[in-house]
């Protein structure tokens, strides 16, 4: 390659960085398993992406590695923000692969158990390292004062990292957002549900709000 | 407060109980996360039922989640069961807790091994467990 070649070629990519928008701020997904993280992960890049990030399922620890969705735009008030987002393997201090042999044979159910312990690890890392923003999602059936919840936003807090809880799950009966309310009054608490794509506009106004 | 431990419990053999060790946190100030770390695990993984007086800082917890799983294996070890009180996030306003004066570490903290330790009820002054033998 010419001198020439190599200068204009320098020039390009400093007016590129100069004139770039700053890097999208890495969100990272987390929560218990099965709070519905991957549901709302797609919904969110579905709806502004048109792509999915990975398969759902009810059988806990579907989701065993972190993935990221890469400069999801999502439009409010006439002005887009731009988010990667990284939905993250559910967190837990435990995992028994007997809980899962109701579901595969003994084989699978001990290779999803190891791999679901990698995640895990791995959505730690993330969280120490890699992320700027956490979407903490709760599943809003549930007790929420869990020692695994209390442990995590502890973490995040500590970091000092933006987040917004989410009572996910609205759309069932039992659902009750005021006991989230109640267990983390020092956060914002938006109720949804991921699977039925309900509230989603106050999700997205709160995403915007948090992470632009 | 005292490290008690009985010597004979915690290993496997005809009448053996639950060894309970209760930790000072004189004994933790002198070690570094990752020591702490390794005493909690090694202790569980004895079938130990650890209790810190004093608890671990959230950069500690997040290490002893992350080491927990590296440590899980289908033949032996499940992981962890772990409790704590107060519930410091949830009755602390984050960053403004702290800078108030408010500490993480200031809780006690029970760990034992995920299969032998089932927490019966917990709020903000009463930890209910329940402890089997393996």
């Amino acid at each position: 390659m010419g001198v020439i070649t190599e200068i204009r070629d320098s020039i390009f990519r400093a007016t590129n960085r100069l004139f770039a928008g700053p890097e999208p701020k890495r969100i990272g997904i987390y929560g218990p398993p099965n709070a519905g993280k991957t549901t709302l992960a797609n919904r969110i890049a579905r709806d502004w992406t048109g792509d999915a990030v990975g398969p759902e399922s009810h059988v806990p620890h579907e989701t065993r590695r972190a993935r990221r969705k890469e400069n999801v735009e999502i439009e409010r008030d006439g002005r887009t923000v731009t988010i990667d987002i990284v939905d993250t393997p559910g967190v837990t201090t435990k995992v028994d692969y007997e809980e899962f042999l109701d579901e595969m044979d003994e084989e699978d159910a001990i290779r999803r158990s190891r791999e679901a312990t990698e995640g895990v690890a791995e959505a730690m890392h993330w969280l120490r390292e890699d992320v700027d923003g956490v979407i903490y999602v709760l599943d809003s059936t549930k007790d929420p004062i869990s020692q695994v919840n209390t442990m995590l936003i502890g973490i995040i807090e500590s970091r000092d990292l933006p987040v917004l809880i989410f009572a996910n799950k609205t759309d069932l009966e039992e659902a009750n957002v005021k006991r989230i309310a109640d267990a983390y009054p020092q956060h914002e608490v938006v109720p949804l549900s991921a699977l039925e794509g309900q509230n989603m506009d106050t999700v997205y106004d709160n995403v915007a709000e948090e992470f632009g | 407060m005292p490290e008690m431990t009985n010597p004979d419990a915690g290993r496997d053999g005809p009448g053996d109980g639950v060894q309970i060790d209760l930790v000072s946190a004189a004994r933790m100030d002198g070690l570094t996360s990752m020591e702490k770390v390794r005493l909690i695990l090694d202790g569980v993984r004895d079938g130990k039922i650890v209790i810190l007086e004093q608890g671990l800082s959230p950069d500690e917890e997040s290490k002893l989640i992350e080491v927990t799983m590296s440590e899980i294996n289908p033949d032996d070890f499940t992981g962890i069961e772990i409790e704590t009180y107060p519930s410091s996030s949830a009755r602390k306003g984050g960053l403004l807790g702290r800078l108030m004066g408010g500490s993480d570490d200031n809780k006690l903290t029970v760990i034992g091994p995920a299969n032998q330790i089932e927490t019966l009820h917990k709020d903000e002054d009463l930890i209910s467990a329940l402890v089997s033998r393996r």
